[in-house]
């Protein structure tokens, strides 16, 4: 069990960092999405199903599709 | 020199939140509050999930509040991308036959889906927020893979109204025949673990799901009219 949070909460960190050093913008929305699908599977483990629903429907689907619109809108990779 | 002063900053701020969370017990109960609630939860409010009891009934005025804040900031978005309306109908690249076929065929299942969990949201996790934020999530695959459909605005703000509506004069109900509190529990609670039970839950969760459902749909439908 300790095991498998701890690569959880390391893939997490990698997604995360990887989504800041992402010079593509549509890559690092993704790996933002990531980061919060991580975190809802990590809520779950803790005994917040709730919360874990919020953050899946809202972090991951919502923001996202937000964030995508705007590249959509804008420039898609960073100078 | 900059750099150096922002890194004292970080560190000062780290020590700061260090320190703090070193006060707090995690994992030991220390409230009397939320041990009443696990205790006395079920028989008072008939809501087997306890979360639901506590954000519908017992912090329900709060609930108000957050159903306000995403209402007003529907209203901010909408008031600003609507000035800049363009009327001339564009035409736009149809999506390739799977995509579209695939949407299609996933929409009606994902509102299933958030539909299931506010209607169960006293009986199984979620609620209101979570099942509206994934029947908002619908629309948005919609609107991204299915390009040109669109849900017409006048129902999306008549649903959004009435969902509105009915929570607080459901409340305000209460507030004048159950007891000296806003929502108060005023309708039969029935049997634990039915669908029927738990008096108003039930019927402010299916408002907020309605409510917050449309609402996100609105906003995401604001922003793919202005990127288009």
């Amino acid at each position: 069990m300790i095991f498998v949070v701890s690569l959880l909460i390391l893939l997490m960190l990698i997604a995360a960092i990887a989504a800041l050093i992402y010079k593509d913008l549509m890559s690092a929305v993704i790996a933002s999405c990531m980061v919060s699908l991580i975190a809802a599977i990590l809520f779950y483990f803790l005994q917040a199903p709730d919360v874990a629903m919020a953050e899946a429907s809202i972090g991951a689907a919502l923001v996202t599709a937000v964030f995508i619109i705007a590249i959509r809108r804008t420039k898609r990779y960073e100078e | 020199m900059r750099s150096i002063i922002s890194l004292l900053l970080l560190l000062v701020v780290a020590w700061g939140i260090a320190l703090s969370l070193d006060e707090i017990p995690f994992g030991t109960s220390k409230t009397k509050v939320g041990n009443y609630y696990i205790e006395k939860g079920r028989e008072e409010t008939g809501a087997s999930n306890i979360v639901t009891s506590v954000v519908v009934n017992y912090r329900g005025f709060d609930t108000l509040g957050e159903v306000t804040v995403l209402f007003v900031a529907a209203i901010g978005l909408s008031a600003v991308l609507a000035t800049r309306r363009k009327k001339e109908k564009r035409e736009i690249e149809p999506a390739s036959l799977v995509l579209y076929t695939g949407c299609r065929f996933l929409f009606p299942l994902i509102l299933l889906f958030g539909a299931y969990i506010f209607i169960h949201g006293h009986l199984t996790p979620g609620g209101g927020f979570q099942g509206g934020a994934i029947v908002a999530s619908a629309f948005v695959l919609v609107y991204l893979g299915c390009r040109g459909r669109r849900v017409s605005e006048t129902g999306s703000k008549t649903v959004e109204s009435l969902g509105g509506l009915v929570f607080i004069v459901v409340g305000l109900v209460g507030l004048a025949v159950g007891g000296h509190y806003f929502l108060s529990n005023y309708l039969p609670k029935g049997e634990l673990n039915t669908l029927f039970s738990a008096g108003v839950i039930p019927i402010i969760y299916i408002a907020i799901g309605f409510k917050v459902g449309s609402e996100l749909a609105g906003v995401i439908d604001h922003l793919v009219e202005e990127s288009e």
